[in-house]
């Protein structure tokens, strides 16, 4: 069934209630293999595709436990066995003082895996993608609202998908080549 | 990003944006901003002002670092001068940029949309005003990066106990924050300019920003988490950041510096003089851009009545300052307040209490709080204000701390001018700049507050009950 010329069909929706109709509609009738677009976040539609969890929190902690740790094992590792001075007998292992540099470290990294994260799950930086093929899906990022079925889907057929796809009330349906 | 419950368009409160608009319309215009809008006069004019005031920047800067910092007024016992008060001061003015995108992201004022992303920017140009001038003030300012641990062959550290280590660690992570967060916020706008311009060039430039960015939910899905991990992250650190850099003062001995209550005052005095800057730039900026309709009364009025309750946490310091320099029977700090009051730096003191607590307090009434020439000029009062608050800890404290023989007067000189005014023009430049290249108010976020994005149709799980 899969043509590999063809990267699946696009429906094309008017308003965010609309698409979100078609989604969970999408969705029950057995396609998985499936993508929504929005120009703004869409919680509902992330859901209604089946897609309810992402790692980037889990990312993120753990990039956050390593900055914090590794920030302070250097200051204790540095004033205690690298480079220890005795000032009046104060003690080496000064930890309160090195809760500052540990707080912002924790900070800096849990941030950066946030974001590094996120764009990792995401595939992102692509620079090619074959949905830009569609000349209507510019206005993703404008005021249209998209559904696109893979070709990979087990339940794709060129007809039929079609069909159904056109019974969802969209402004166009196109396919996608890859 | 949180979803608004509601758009409020009350009797009392101005609308967050005007009606009539529509996800395109939206799009249109703030895309038209940059796309399509004519070059103008006024714009190339006042780049060139702060172009100009610019070179006087990088001239008196290389005149610093070719003879030193004995160009500055700065001497023994007075040796942080206009640099530590105009680093303090700059980096005041960006937290507000982050309070409006990470605190009013986690108190879901979804009003904030409007007015973040410019906010955010500014707070970028405002750290990286701030972060020049401790590298100003190091002397030899081309080892800069020995504050950093890195294996060297001098087998050395940094000093981890020392608060200007504290310093550079929080203000480092903050400016890499801000911008990541910055960033973050402009992905999916880059991605609507890459799809509304004709321009090839541009479209490849704006393309590669926005690294392919296609609008999937998936990735919105990730995309929100992020954003609001980084709101949640953000947040504890920008309180981090000002009370490390009250600590610079606190941690020390000096009279007027050595107090417990320099952490929250220091926190709720940038937060003021943040907003001011932010009135200072939103008021031109909607007039002369014509996007009353996404930054209306309503951000202007709350701006202003943050400005006014942050104000008063001032005051409030400004008050335990004095009663503990009274009831602390410190002599030294019983001196400190005498000198402020009566000393030969009297003038700023005074003028401090004009300029933070009194003029501000007009902000009660709300036909001040509506009209933004009033609160352009009383902006900028308070911006004169909390320079003037760091002018009175540094320099005031340092003229006369402890022994009669260490006393001494500071009197900046043209270099040190022209280090502030140089500052102030880079930051209007890169603001011109800013509002000609890039997106200046979030596209995706207006759009969630359209009532056009509310979601009518319930959930699967309702409607088969």
């Amino acid at each position: 069934m899969k043509d590999p010329r063809i990267y699946g069909l696009m429906a094309e929706f008017g308003d965010v209630n609309t698409a979100l109709v078609a989604a969970r509609q999408t969705y029950a009738a057995g396609y998985r293999k499936l993508d929504a677009y929005s120009p703004f976040p869409v919680e509902e539609l992330s859901e209604a595709i089946g897609f309810h969890k992402n790692g980037v929190a889990l990312i993120c902690l753990i990039g956050g436990l390593l900055g914090g740790t590794a920030a302070f094992t250097l200051q204790w590792w540095i004033n205690t066995i690298s480079y220890p001075i005795n000032i009046g007998g104060r003690p080496l292992n000064s930890w309160p003082s090195f809760i500052i540099v540990t707080f912002e470290m924790t900070i800096l990294f849990s941030g950066l895996s946030a974001v590094f994260g996120m764009l990792a799950l995401n595939g992102l930086p692509m620079p090619y993608h074959p949905v830009f093929n569609v000349p209507q899906f510019d206005a993703a990022t404008k005021d249209k609202f998209f559904i696109v079925i893979f070709s990979s889907d087990k339940k794709y057929d060129p007809v039929a998908t079609r069909q159904f796809l056109e019974g969802l009330s969209p402004l166009s349906v196109a396919e996608v080549p890859s | 990003m949180a979803r608004p419950t509601e758009v409020e368009v009350g009797e009392q409160k101005a609308p967050v944006i005007q009606p009539g608009q529509t996800f395109a319309s939206i799009t249109d215009k703030i895309t038209g901003i940059v796309l399509l809008r004519p070059i103008k006069g006024g714009w190339v004019f006042g780049l060139f002002i702060c172009f100009l005031i610019l070179q006087w920047f990088l001239f008196a800067v290389c005149w610093l670092f070719y003879k030193g910092v004995g160009v500055w007024g700065v001497n023994i016992p007075i040796g942080w001068g206009f640099a530590i008060v105009n680093f303090v001061w700059w980096i005041g003015i960006g937290h507000a940029g982050t309070l409006i995108s990470a605190i009013l992201l986690l108190l879901r004022q979804s009003w904030r949309n409007s007015i973040n992303r410019f906010a955010e920017a500014m707070t970028l140009f405002a750290v990286a005003c701030a972060g020049m001038f401790p590298i100003f003030h190091l002397g030899r300012p081309w080892l800069f990066y020995w504050l950093f641990p890195y294996p060297n062959t001098m087998t050395y550290w940094p000093n981890f106990r020392s608060p200007l280590v504290w310093d550079v660690f929080a203000v480092t992570t903050y400016l890499t924050i801000s911008l990541v967060f910055w960033f973050v916020g402009l992905i999916p706008d880059l991605a609507s300019m890459r799809d509304q311009t004709s321009n090839k060039a541009l479209k490849f430039v704006f393309g590669s920003l926005a690294m392919g960015w296609r609008n999937s939910v998936r990735h919105w899905n990730r995309y929100e988490t992020a954003y609001l991990l980084l709101g949640g992250l953000a947040t504890p650190l920008v309180l981090s950041v000002h009370t490390v850099v009250s600590f610079d003062f606190s941690v020390g001995i000096v009279p007027g510096w050595h107090t417990t209550i320099f952490p929250p005052y220091f926190v709720a005095g940038a937060i003021y003089s943040g907003f001011a800057m932010v009135l200072v730039l939103a008021i031109p900026i909607r007039k002369f851009y014509g996007i009353t309709d996404f930054i209306t009364m309503r951000h202007l009025e709350n701006s202003a009545m943050v400005m006014l309750a942050t104000g008063w946490i001032v005051a409030y310091g400004y008050a335990f300052e004095a009663f503990m320099n009274w009831y602390g029977g410190d002599p030294y700090e019983s001196f400190l307040r005498w000198n402020r009051l009566h000393g030969p730096y009297a003038w700023s003191y005074y003028l401090l209490l004009f300029t933070n607590l009194l003029v501000p307090q007009v902000l009660w009434f709300k036909k001040i709080r509506t009209s933004p020439v009033w609160l352009f000029f009383i902006s900028l009062d308070v911006l004169v204000g909390m320079w003037l608050e760091r002018f009175v800890i540094v320099v005031v404290s340092l003229t006369r701390d402890f022994v009669n023989s260490a006393f001494g007067m500071y009197y900046p000189t043209h270099i040190d001018w022209a280090i502030l005014t140089g500052t102030l023009g880079f930051f209007a430049a890169c603001m011109f700049l800013f509002m000609r290249l890039l997106p200046a108010v979030s596209i995706s976020e207006l759009k969630v507050l359209l009532p056009q994005a509310e979601i009518k149709v319930e959930h699967e799980a309702e409607v088969h009950q």
